[in-house]
């Protein structure tokens, strides 16, 4: 339960470091997602019981926010979570690798999602310039934000859900 | 007597003599004597007076040395504030002459009302160029008022809260800004691109563009009012097989660093939706 009601001031703050300083921070016209990021780590932790919540808060404040349509966040995170969910049940004894699959692969969902929304809305947009302009910078971003974004919510998600040892008598 | 006679000629021997060694000495005969005798005793006294001097100072060193730390820590302490300050007054220096050009522009335009806003941050979607401002409906923020700098057009307000609005910038893949070229009077559209770049288009073949010329907005549709400055043409792209013209158009401002903007607050945009027709089912 306090998982789920910290996700509000965690992925608040994201937003606000995103808006504020990694939507400016741009590689060509790419640029990282803090909120991505975090799901996805969140998400891949061994004793995190569920990300729902997570996903729902993190895809409402960037669809607020954001220009683009409120369910395009929702469902491109509710996606790349997922995905990470899966790869957290198969044999990943290398959670960092995990980590890097699925921020690209949740990277490449996300943006083709948002490219063909965008497209049935009206907005022009080529395929070619949206992936060597802002899906293929943003993918580099990503997996260069992804380590230190991984370390916090790894340690954030420790604090909360703490090993259980059992001492046999 | 003879004793005291001894003595008188003993003591005027001694003045004579006396007198006799000065007045040599004041003539400088003396001189290479004198010097032989002082430059040993010279050479005593520096040694002695450096040992003195170094003595003094193994005694006292410590002493300063603790006062000249403190003293030390107290002036990079103050350093460090000075520094932090003179940051913090370069900043404000800034945004103040950021805000000085925007009021030159504002009293200029005496026209319009203008609320002014910080941009306090970017759309978190690499594919949307729009911006988010510090001013809101509390503000007399709404939805569609165009936003300017003094350098020339922004885009327009897209979405409003309470307390803050996103903006479209005209570079933006969706935004759409009617145009006139200020030479030729040509009107067109300007389209905006996710990579930024802004294209000018709906120009006939016939209109004869030159590099540099200017491009204001015209009023057409009354989404901005017109005669805001746009950009500056600076690249035309002109294929005989095609019906209209295009160019690419410079804005004049500079949207990386877009730090303060100005919401024109008495223009309405007109709303033509109720006029285009609808197919009848």
């Amino acid at each position: 339960m306090l998982a789920d009601w910290l996700a509000f001031p965690v992925l608040g703050g994201l937003l606000m470091i995103q808006t504020a300083i990694i939507s400016r921070l741009t590689l060509l016209n790419g640029s990282g997602d803090l909120i991505l990021l975090a799901l996805v780590a969140w998400a891949l932790h061994e004793r995190v019981r569920s990300a729902l919540v997570w996903v729902l808060v993190g895809g409402l404040l960037v669809g607020w926010i954001s220009g683009v349509p409120l369910l395009v966040p929702i469902i491109g995170y509710g996606l790349a979570v997922a995905l990470a969910r899966i790869i957290r049940r198969q044999v990943w004894q290398i959670p960092l690798l995990a980590m890097l699959f699925v921020t690209f692969w949740g990277t490449l969902m996300y943006h083709a999602l948002t490219i063909v929304t965008l497209q049935f809305s009206g907005t022009p947009l080529s395929w070619e310039n949206a992936l060597t302009h802002v899906t293929l910078p943003s993918l580099v971003l990503n997996v260069v934000l992804a380590f230190p974004v991984y370390a916090l919510l790894n340690d954030l998600a420790n604090w909360l859900y703490p090993e259980v040892v059992v001492k046999n008598a | 007597m003879k004793t005291l006679v001894s003595r008188f000629w003993q003591t005027a021997l001694v003045l004579i003599i006396a007198s006799g060694l000065i007045l040599l000495a004041l003539s400088g005969y003396l001189q290479p004597l004198l010097h032989g005798v002082m430059s040993p005793l010279v050479g005593i006294q520096q040694w002695v007076s450096s040992r003195y001097i170094a003595a003094y100072q193994f005694l006292t060193a410590p002493r300063d040395m603790a006062t000249l730390q403190q003293r030390n820590f107290e002036l990079e302490r103050q350093v460090a504030e000075l520094q932090a300050q003179v940051i913090e007054l370069q900043q404000q220096l800034r945004e103040a002459q950021v805000i000085y050009a925007l009021l030159d522009f504002a009293r200029a335009h005496p026209q319009n009302q203008y609320v002014a806003a910080n941009v306090i941050g970017r759309d978190p979607s690499p594919f949307l160029h729009y911006v988010i401002i510090d001013r809101g409906s509390d503000d007399g923020i709404r939805h569609g008022m165009p936003v300017v700098t003094n350098q020339g057009l922004v885009g327009r307000v897209d979405a409003v809260t309470a307390g803050a609005a996103r903006v479209q910038l005209i570079t933006d893949a969706s935004a759409i800004v009617n145009v006139r070229l200020q030479n030729s009077k040509v009107e067109g559209q300007t389209h905006g691109s996710i990579t930024g770049e802004i294209s000018l288009e709906m120009i006939p073949q016939d209109t004869v563009i030159q590099l540099g010329d200017l491009v204001l907005t015209s009023g057409l549709g009354g989404t901005y009012p017109p005669d805001i400055l746009v950009g500056q043409v600076s690249d035309i792209r002109k294929q005989p097989n095609q019906l209209f013209q295009t160019a690419v158009v410079q804005p004049v401002v500079d949207f990386s660093t877009l730090q303060a903007v100005l919401v024109i607050t008495n223009f309405r945009p007109i709303q033509l939706a109720p006029l285009i027709p609808t197919p009848i089912p």
